[in-house]
C-alpha cells in the first residue's frame, strides 16, 4: 500500500526507506565505479597516481623547502596519512554535492528516496582510499618505517566519522546547488580553503594554544588520531576526536533535515 | 475495492520556479547585501503573508479511482496538467494538497531509458535500468535472456550504448521496461520513439500485459489511435481539472467536438507576456476578413490571424511562424512571415505593431485546429515558441463539395485543379 501525500519533513520512515532501496544504493556506487574506471584511460591507476603526486609535491615544497615540522616522523608518510583521509573526505564532499545536479535525468523521471545518491556517491570513494592506501604501505617499506599495527583498529572509526562529515555537509550543499547553480564554481575554492584550515601539510600543535580551534574541523580530529594512532609520538587525543564526532554529529542531523525539508521541489526546479 | 484511489489532489506552482533558468547564489547574495533594507522588507512580507506570489495551479481538485486491471487513458491539451498527474502519481513530486493511496507496487514509465549511461555496456544498462525502475537484482537476471531476446541487440550486448543507433538503444531501453512487473504501470507519450514496427511491437506487448497478466495501466499519450486501441476508460483533463471520465469512445468523441475548448484570442497581461528582447507579445486573434472575432470559421471563408506586439526599440522588424496542428497534436503545416516583401532587414521604429497572416479560404477541413507561434529577432535569431495558444473550428458549409455529401477525411480541404483527357 502506497500512500502518496503532501511531504512533511524527516521521519523514522526514510531510514527505513534507505534500506529498501538499499540495492538501488549499490547500483548507483557500481555505475560511478565501472563509468570512473572506464572513462579514464589510465583507469584504476588515476587512484594511485593523483594522491601519489600530491603527496611528492607537497613533500618537496612543504616538507623540503619550507622544512614543516612533521613530529619527527618522515614527512612524505606524515603527510599522506593526512591525504588519504583528506582526499577521502574532500572528494566525497564535492562527489556529493553534485550528485543531484548530476542525476537530475533521473530525479525528473523516477521516484526512490534522494537520499541514496550522495550516500552512494561517497561508497565509491572507499575504494580509491583503500587503493591509495596501498601507496602508504610503499612508503612505509621504502622508509624501513613500522606503524603500530594495532592502531589500524581505529581507521573504521575515523573512516566513519569522515564519512557522516562529508554526508552531511554534501546534503547540505547537494540541496543548495539544486537551487543555487553557481555553487559548484564556489565549491572547489572553499574545498581548497577547508584544505588549509586542516592540519594535512601541518601537525596541530603549529597553531600553538590555539590549536584547539582546528578542532571545529571534524577533519582535524580524524587526521590527527590517524597519526597517532599509526604513527606513535602523542598518544590519542580522545577529547579532541569527541568534538570531531560531536561537530560531525550536528552537521548531520543540519544536512539530514535541511535535505528533507528541501526534497520536494527538487523534481519541479532541478 | 480500487486499486487507485485518488482524492482531491492538487498541485501548486510558484511562476518562479516554471519559468526556467536558474538562481544563483551570487544573485541572491548581492540581492541580500547589497540592498539590506529592501530584502529585509521583502523578507519580512514573505513572513507576514502578504508578498505576491504568483501562484499557479497545474492540478486542482483531482479525483478518480481505477479498478484493479483497468486500462485507463489519460487526454488533454498540452499544459493541461497530465504529465503533471503523472509525476504525483509516481511520486517524482509530492502534491500540494489531497491523498491518493496506491494498492500495490507502482512502476512509472515517464522516458524509456531513465538512467541509461552511454559509457555502460548494454548488459550492464539492462541492470541499471531495471534498478532504476525499480526490479530486483534477481528479477533483472531472471528476465535477462526475455528482455535481450525482445530487444533484439544480442550482438552488441557488451558494446557500450554510446555507439548503439538510436533504433537499437530505445528498443533495448523499451525491452527493459516492458519486463517490468509492478501491479500498476504508469505510462506517459514514451511510445512516440521507435520506428513504426518497434511502435506496433510494444502495443502488442502492452495488449499482451492487460488482456492476459490483468496489470492497471493509467497511460497518457497524445496518440487518440493508441489510446483507443489499448484502454477501456478515458480521463479528459483540461486547466488542471477533470473534464470528463467515462468510457474511451465517449470522452474522445468529447474531446474532439467540445467547443468549449476554442478560444479565438489570447490578450497577454504585461506581467506574464512572452518577450524577448525587443518584441512583448501583447494579443494574438481569429479574426474574421471584417475584422470581428470569429466564433467558428466557415471552410469556405478567408480568415486572418493577428498577432499585435510592441517592440521595446527601433529594430530589425521580427519574424514570426505559424504553426498549424491538429486535435491528435500532429503538424499539419507552418507559415513563416518571411513572405512579406522586403523582409528581410527592414528597419523598423519602436512602437505597437500587428502583424496580419491571411488564410485564404479551402484551406483547411472542417474541424478543431490548434495554433503554435514562434517570434524571433534578425536572422532568426532569440526565438521563442509558444504551443497550443489558440484553437479554432472550422466548419464545414459544404465549400467545395459540390455535390459530394458523404464523409470528408483528412486535415486540408485544398480544392485543386483535375482534368481529364482522352489521350489515345
Amino acid at each position: 500500500m502506497t500512500v502518496i501525500k503532501p511531504k512533511k519533513t524527516l521521519s523514522w520512515g526514510d531510514f527505513k526507506e534507505i534500506w529498501q532501496y538499499r540495492e538501488l544504493l549499490l547500483f548507483f556506487a557500481w555505475r560511478d565505479l565501472k563509468v570512473r574506471y572506464k572513462q579514464t584511460a589510465v583507469g584504476v591507476s588515476w587512484a594511485l597516481f593523483q594522491p601519489f603526486f600530491t603527496m611528492v609535491v607537497f613533500s618537496v615544497f612543504f616538507g623540503g623547502l619550507a622544512k614543516m615540522p612533521s613530529d619527527g616522523i618522515p614527512y612524505p608518510i606524515f603527510v599522506f596519512v593526512g591525504l588519504l583521509l583528506w582526499q577521502f573526505f574532500s572528494t566525497a564532499l564535492t562527489d556529493a554535492s553534485n550528485s543531484l545536479v548530476g542525476n537530475q535525468g533521473i530525479i525528473t523521471k523516477v521516484y526512490f528516496p534522494r537520499l541514496i545518491l550522495p550516500i552512494s556517491t561517497i561508497l565509491v570513494k572507499f575504494v580509491d582510499f583503500f587503493i591509495a592506501s596501498i601507496i602508504l604501505v610503499g612508503l612505509m617499506v621504502f622508509y624501513h618505517y613500522t606503524p603500530h599495527l594495532w592502531g589500524l583498529l581505529i581507521i573504521p572509526l575515523l573512516l566513519l566519522i569522515s564519512f557522516f562529515a562529508a554526508l552531511g555537509g554534501g546534503l547540505i550543499l547537494a540541496s543548495v546547488n539544486v537551487k543555487y547553480r553557481d555553487v559548484r564554481y564556489a565549491l572547489p575554492f572553499f574545498i581548497q580553503i577547508l584544505l588549509f584550515l586542516t592540519p594535512v601539510i601541518y601537525p596541530p600543535s603549529i597553531a600553538g594554544k590555539y590549536s584547539w580551534i582546528l578542532a571545529i574541523n571534524p577533519m582535524t580530529g580524524v587526521i590527527k588520531a590517524a597519526r597517532s594512532a599509526l604513527l606513535g609520538g602523542a598518544p590519542i587525543n580522545w577529547l579532541l576526536l569527541g568534538i570531531s564526532g560531536a561537530v560531525c554529529f550536528v552537521i548531520l542531523i543540519i544536512g539530514f533535515v535541511y535535505f528533507k525539508k528541501t526534497e520536494k521541489y527538487f523534481a519541479d526546479i532541478i | 475495492m480500487p486499486i487507485i484511489s485518488v482524492n482531491n489532489i492538487g498541485k501548486k506552482y510558484n511562476i518562479s520556479h516554471r519559468q526556467g533558468g536558474y538562481l544563483t547564489l551570487r544573485d541572491a547574495l548581492s540581492n541580500a547585501f547589497g540592498h539590506p533594507l529592501r530584502f529585509m522588507k521583502q523578507k519580512a512580507k514573505a513572513m507576514a503573508g502578504l508578498a505576491k506570489k504568483e501562484e499557479f495551479w497545474a492540478l486542482k481538485d483531482v479525483s478518480f479511482s481505477v479498478e484493479p486491471g483497468e486500462v485507463v487513458g489519460i487526454i488533454g491539451h498540452n499544459g493541461a496538467g497530465k504529465s503533471t498527474l503523472l509525476k504525483i502519481l509516481s511520486q517524482i513530486t509530492p502534491p500540494t494538497e489531497g491523498e491518493i493511496a496506491i494498492n500495490g507496487r507502482v512502476g512509472s514509465l515517464l522516458e524509456v531509458g531513465t538512467g541509461f549511461h552511454p559509457e555502460l555496456t548494454g548488459r550492464e544498462n539492462i541492470f541499471l535500468n531495471g534498478a532504476i525502475l525499480g526490479m530486483t537484482r534477481q528479477e533483472i537476471a531472471a528476465k535477462f535472456d526475455q528482455i535481450v531476446e525482445f530487444s533484439g541487440v544480442e550482438k552488441f550486448l557488451d558494446t557500450p550504448v554510446k555507439y548503439y543507433s538510436s533504433g537499437m538503444y530505445v528498443r533495448l531501453a523499451f525491452s527493459v521496461a516492458a519486463h517490468l512487473e509492478p501491479d500498476v504501470l504508469i505510462i506517459d507519450e514514451v511510445l512516440a520513439v521507435g520506428d513504426a514496427d518497434f511502435q506496433k511491437k510494444c502495443l502488442g506487448k502492452m495488449d499482451e500485459i492487460t488482456k492476459k497478466e490483468g496489470r492497471t495501466i493509467l497511460f497518457v499519450s497524445h496518440n487518440l489511435q493508441a489510446i483507443k486501441s489499448i484502454c477501456q476508460k478515458c480521463i479528459l483533463l483540461e486547466g488542471g481539472k477533470i473534464k470528463t471520465m467515462g468510457s474511451v469512445d465517449e470522452v474522445i468523441s468529447y474531446y474532439l467536438s467540445d467547443p468549449q475548448k476554442a478560444s479565438y484570442s489570447v490578450v497577454w497581461p504585461e506581467s506574464t507576456a512572452p518577450k524577448n528582447n525587443s518584441i512583448v507579445l501583447k494579443k494574438i486573434a481569429v479574426v474574421g476578413s471584417n475584422g470581428n472575432l470569429l466564433k467558428t470559421i466557415p471552410a469556405g471563408s478567408d480568415f486572418n490571424i493577428e498577432i499585435d506586439y510592441e517592440l521595446k526599440f527601433d529594430t530589425v522588424a521580427p519574424g514570426f511562424t505559424l504553426g498549424f496542428w491538429n486535435s491528435q497534436n500532429d503538424l499539419i503545416f507552418v507559415s513563416i512571415s518571411n513572405r512579406e516583401e522586403n523582409f528581410y532587414g527592414k528597419k523598423v521604429a519602436a512602437g505597437n505593431y500587428k502583424t496580419i497572416c491571411h488564410l485564404p479560404k479551402g484551406v483547411f477541413n472542417e474541424g478543431l485546429f490548434s495554433l503554435s507561434l514562434t517570434f524571433f529577432e534578425e536572422n532568426f535569431s532569440n526565438s521563442n515558441s509558444l504551443s497550443n495558444i489558440i484553437v479554432f473550428k472550422v466548419e464545414d458549409d459544404a465549400y467545395g463539395r459540390n455535390d459530394y455529401v458523404g464523409d470528408y477525411p483528412g486535415n486540408l480541404r485544398l480544392l485543386l485543379d483535375w482534368q481529364t483527357k482522352l489521350i489515345d
